[in-house]
């Protein structure tokens, strides 16, 4: 029984460390932002910036969101595997297998075997994405619709694709670059540095743009229902009743729907790049044949 | 005269705005030929549906990208490219 109580004491705590992240970001929001007026549409704020010798670092909104969301999916990971036995009996078990099958479902089934390790790599890009998306929903700057954010994971993505091409070789990665003739080498070096450049934007404009659509139908409702009902009287007058619904029908596509597609792409996308990428045959012969030399030595 | 050259500046970044945004046309036409593909391929085997339609989703999605492009370039010809340009010009008058 005592132990129990300890047990539901930690797990409030990690309930704690899954909000707490949010509402800290809300406080420095609050804090830190000023007083707009109306409705504007601007990048992520600069919150303060750390002098370096070569060029000021600014330490921005979406950067804060950011660690923000990635603490509160270590509350999330913890609180759903705290307690967890061979037999399930707990809600949330059942849910962090399912999750963790469903990832190591779709690693497999795209990636192969070979790659089977990246499940938890994929999980985590996946779920990043998807909470800095749904982060918006809790009235903060997403840190998806900031580019540094998003060119930082395509970065991330595009190393791990040149690691995995380099593993078959050094020769073959760059004789790839000239096929099929040596006349195709500028096509084909764009076409590589456009993989994380597309990575990025296609996230980045998705939800760049519903954000910036919803904003837009915002203040234009504002503006709407202040010419229409202006006339009544006192606070009536002031309140904008017609953003009452149309904004919260198209944040359920825009914050919801594409966050979540766009995450799932993101993802995807990755296991698709660097598997395809990854010259399976090539790199199975060079070990044979290493393996080989290392014998008869 | 440099009203009149900010002015030409924001001329033009709202005409290169409304230019980039034709982009959108392809993925429009793009994605309504999938959608009418897969109603067909769902007409032909309903049990296949859930396949048709998340492969559908996600192919849509992909297609957008070049829509996307142009949006982004919209975006920062609207939002960033004025600010830029006409500081660009006060610095070059200095």
């Amino acid at each position: 029984m005592k132990r129990d109580a300890k047990a539901r004491v930690v797990d409030w705590l990690l309930v704690a460390l899954m909000v707490l992240p949010f509402v800290l970001s809300m406080t420095l929001k609050v804090l830190l932002k000023p007083a707009g007026e109306g409705i504007s549409i601007t990048g992520a704020q600069v919150y303060f910036t750390i002098p370096m010798p070569v060029m000021d670092l600014p330490i921005t909104e979406s950067q804060v969101n950011s660690l923000m969301v990635v603490l509160s999916i270590l509350g999330l990971c913890l609180y759903l595997t705290h307690g967890i036995s061979v037999v399930p009996h707990s809600k949330r078990q059942i849910v962090a297998e399912w999750i963790v099958e469903k990832v190591q479902n779709l690693v497999n089934s795209n990636m192969g075997a070979y790659f089977s390790a990246f499940a938890p790599f994929i999980a985590g890009i996946m779920f990043i994405s998807a909470f800095s998306s749904l982060s918006s929903l809790l009235g903060l700057f997403p840190p998806t619709s900031d580019m540094n954010i998003v060119a930082g994971w395509a970065i991330l993505v595009f190393v791990l694709i040149t690691y995995y091409k380099l593993k078959g070789g050094l020769f073959p990665y760059v004789k790839g670059f000239f096929e099929p003739v040596f006349i195709f080498a500028p096509f084909n070096i764009i076409g590589e540095v456009a993989t994380p450049v597309s990575m990025s934007f296609r996230h980045y404009g998705n939800v760049l743009s519903g954000m910036v659509i919803s904003t837009l139908v915002a203040y234009a409702l504002q503006t709407l229902s202040h010419k229409l009902l202006g006339w009544l009287p006192g606070v009536l007058g002031q309140f904008p009743f017609l953003q009452v619904g149309l904004p919260a029908i198209l944040s359920l596509y825009f914050d919801i729907f594409s966050g979540l597609m766009q995450a799932f792409i993101f993802a995807l996308l990755t296991t698709i790049y660097i598997s395809t990428g990854f010259p399976q045959e090539e790199y199975e012969r060079r070990k044979a044949k290493r393996k080989k030399a290392l014998h008869t030595a | 005269m440099l009203e009149l050259a900010i002015g030409i500046i924001l001329a033009g970044c709202g005409i290169g705005a409304g230019l980039a945004l034709i982009a959108g046309i392809g993925p429009g036409i793009g994605e309504g030929n999938a959608a009418a593909k897969a109603c067909e391929a769902i007409g032909r085997q309903p049990e296949s549906k859930s396949d048709v339609t998340s492969t559908m989703i996600l192919g849509c999605a992909i297609a957008e990208t070049t829509g996307l492009y142009g949006l982004v370039v919209g975006i920062l010809l609207i939002f960033v490219a004025p600010n830029m340009f006409v500081n660009i010009l006060l610095n070059a008058i200095k």
